[in-house]
Parts: structure tokens; C-alpha cells; sequence
């Protein structure tokens, strides 16, 4: 009880941006170790994963597209959660996380659509389909261009931070389309195979190595998001520094030019 | 094309992406860096920062 009562305090003293610099400073090492460790055994793994009976060894892009492809859903997600924050409390650092996600989820959701795309020609006949998994996830990756072109646009961050956050929360509701599409309609995709009730539909000497491979990614995509945040909150100090400087060499012209009007009239 | 060029073709847009992004983060991170520096030299501080000082 006194537990729940206690939290938001906790959890508001880390959402200081000071304090979050020097967590990033002491975690960032760490994390990307961890990243690149997961990483070399996932790609081991993959690399000693048996070929698919029928995909053959096109079954390897797998291990790189379904992680991706997570990765844009999950970085939308934390998106439109950082938004809420900015909305509903306004908490600065909210809005530096929806902003510096942005890019690295566009990135993710490129290569899901390019890896997807060079695992289609062979497997499908075909590099692209408009059909409705394919199609929503594009539309993902243009919102996350719009995203990016808006938290961008003004130069006043506070400012672009609300417009930025009610257009993420209202693209949200591209998400449960992406992962419901082929369920819903009738797409060259395949349905769910990993989550799915009645467990994998994928073999574990396939799944194991895909598991390894998301966890290194997602592990690969905090680090680089904590990165961006830290970037964007020395950014912030830079603007802020910069305007302190200009008020003062304001101030100091001010000065002078009284001075110097002062002792006009006596010249 | 063989279904080799497609794994490595894929595998290869993904290194050459990711290092990208990894890439603009660092170049990102050093221009930030210096730039404080070059203005905390200047001798201009944060309010905060003022409030800490005695």
C-alpha cells in the first residue's frame, strides 16, 4: 500500500533530466556491451540455424525482418506512451524521449519494409503488394516521417511537443491494424507464427536463434534511443545557453549605449 | 539473383543503416558536447547551475 503511495515521487526524481544524464552516463557503457554481446550470438546462432525445408536459406532474413519489424511497432508504442506523458503532465523529458525515438523507429521500419521487400522477390515472386500488412506498415513508416518533420518544424520545443504528441496519439490507432491486418484480411503475409495460442508454429532450431536475435535489437534499440535522449537534452541546454548569451551581450549593448547617450549631450 | 544475394543483400542494408544511425548519434553527441563546452568556458551558466552556486 504505502508502496504504490510512494512511487510517482520515485519515479518523477528519475525523470529529472539532470539525473537522467548521469544514469545514461553510468548505463550507456553497459547497455551497448550487452547490445553487441547478444547480438554476436544471436548472429552466430543464425548464422548455424538449419535452412527452412522449403524457404531454404532465405529463411535467414527472418531472423533480421521479424525483429524489425517488432521493433517499429514496439518504438510507435513507446511513442505514444512518452506522448501521453507530455500531454497529461507535461513532463519535459516525455517529449524528449517521443522525439528522439522517432528516427530510430523510422530506421527499424525501413528496414522491416526492405528486408521484407528482398524476402518477397525470392519467396513470393514479388518485391511489393499493396495488400493490408504491407500497406499499414508503410503507412507507419510515414507517420513516422511526419512525426519527425513536426517535432522538428518549430523552434521552440515546447512548443512543436503538443502538436507532435496529439499526432502520434492519433496514428496509435495504426498499430492494432498492423497486427491484426492478417487476421482481418486476406494478405500474402503470413499470420501470427511466434504469439500465437497453441504456441510457435516455427520449429526451435529456427526460433531460438530469431528470440536471441529480437532481444539483442531491442536491447541495441534502448541504448540507441538513450543516446538520442541524452543528445537532445544537451541540445536544449545549448538553445538555452545560447539565449542566456545573447540576453546578456544584449544587456551589456544597453549599457553601453547608455553610456555613450549619456555623454552626448556633454560632448 | 541467388538466394544468397538476397540474405546477404539484406543482411548487408541492415549493417550499413544501423552503423548510420549509430554514426549520426555519435557525430550528434561530440557537436552537442563541444559546443556546451565551448559556451561554459564562455563563462555562461544555466539558472539552475546559478542556484547551485553559493
Amino acid at each position: 500500500m504505502t508502496d504504490t503511495a510512494a512511487q510517482p515521487t520515485r519515479l518523477l526524481d528519475l525523470a529529472n533530466p539532470t539525473r537522467f544524464l548521469s544514469l545514461a552516463g553510468a548505463l550507456l557503457p553497459w547497455l551497448a556491451g550487452l547490445s553487441a554481446l547478444v547480438l554476436a550470438v544471436g548472429l552466430t546462432m543464425s548464422f548455424n540455424a538449419p535452412d527452412d525445408y522449403q524457404q531454404g536459406m532465405t529463411v535467414k532474413i527472418m531472423f533480421i525482418h521479424v525483429p524489425f519489424a517488432w521493433l517499429s511497432m514496439m518504438c510507435y508504442t513507446l511513442m505514444a506512451a512518452s506522448s501521453v506523458g507530455t500531454l497529461v503532465w507535461r513532463h519535459p523529458l516525455a517529449d524528449v524521449s517521443a522525439k528522439a525515438a522517432a528516427p530510430i523507429g523510422a530506421a527499424f521500419t525501413a528496414l522491416a519494409l526492405i528486408t521484407g521487400s528482398l524476402w518477397g522477390q525470392p519467396m513470393w515472386g514479388t518485391w511489393w503488394v499493396w495488400d493490408a500488412r504491407l500497406t499499414s506498415v508503410f503507412v507507419l513508416f510515414l507517420m513516422y516521417l511526419g512525426i519527425i518533420a513536426l517535432s522538428r518544424a518549430l523552434d521552440d520545443p515546447a512548443k512543436s511537443a503538443r502538436a507532435a504528441a496529439v499526432l502520434t496519439l492519433v496514428g496509435f490507432i495504426n498499430i492494432p491494424i498492423i497486427k491484426f491486418s492478417v487476421d482481418w484480411w486476406n494478405t500474402l503475409h503470413q499470420p501470427a507464427s511466434v504469439l500465437r495460442a497453441g504456441g510457435s508454429a516455427i520449429d526451435p532450431s529456427l526460433l531460438r536463434p530469431l528470440l536471441v536475435m529480437a532481444l539483442g535489437f531491442t536491447l541495441l534499440f534502448f541504448t540507441l534511443h538513450m543516446m538520442a535522449m541524452r543528445n537532445e537534452i544537451w541540445r536544449r541546454r545549448v538553445i538555452a545557453m545560447r539565449r542566456m548569451a545573447a540576453r546578456k551581450a544584449d544587456r551589456n549593448d544597453a549599457v553601453a549605449s547608455e553610456a555613450i547617450f549619456s555623454k552626448d549631450p556633454a560632448a | 539473383m541467388s538466394h544468397l544475394a538476397f540474405v546477404l543483400l539484406s543482411y548487408g542494408v541492415s549493417a550499413l543503416v544501423l552503423s548510420g544511425v549509430v554514426a549520426w548519434l555519435l557525430i550528434d553527441q561530440r557537436a552537442q558536447r563541444t559546443e556546451l563546452q565551448r559556451l561554459e568556458a564562455q563563462g555562461i551558466r544555466r539558472r539552475s547551475q546559478k542556484a547551485q552556486q553559493p
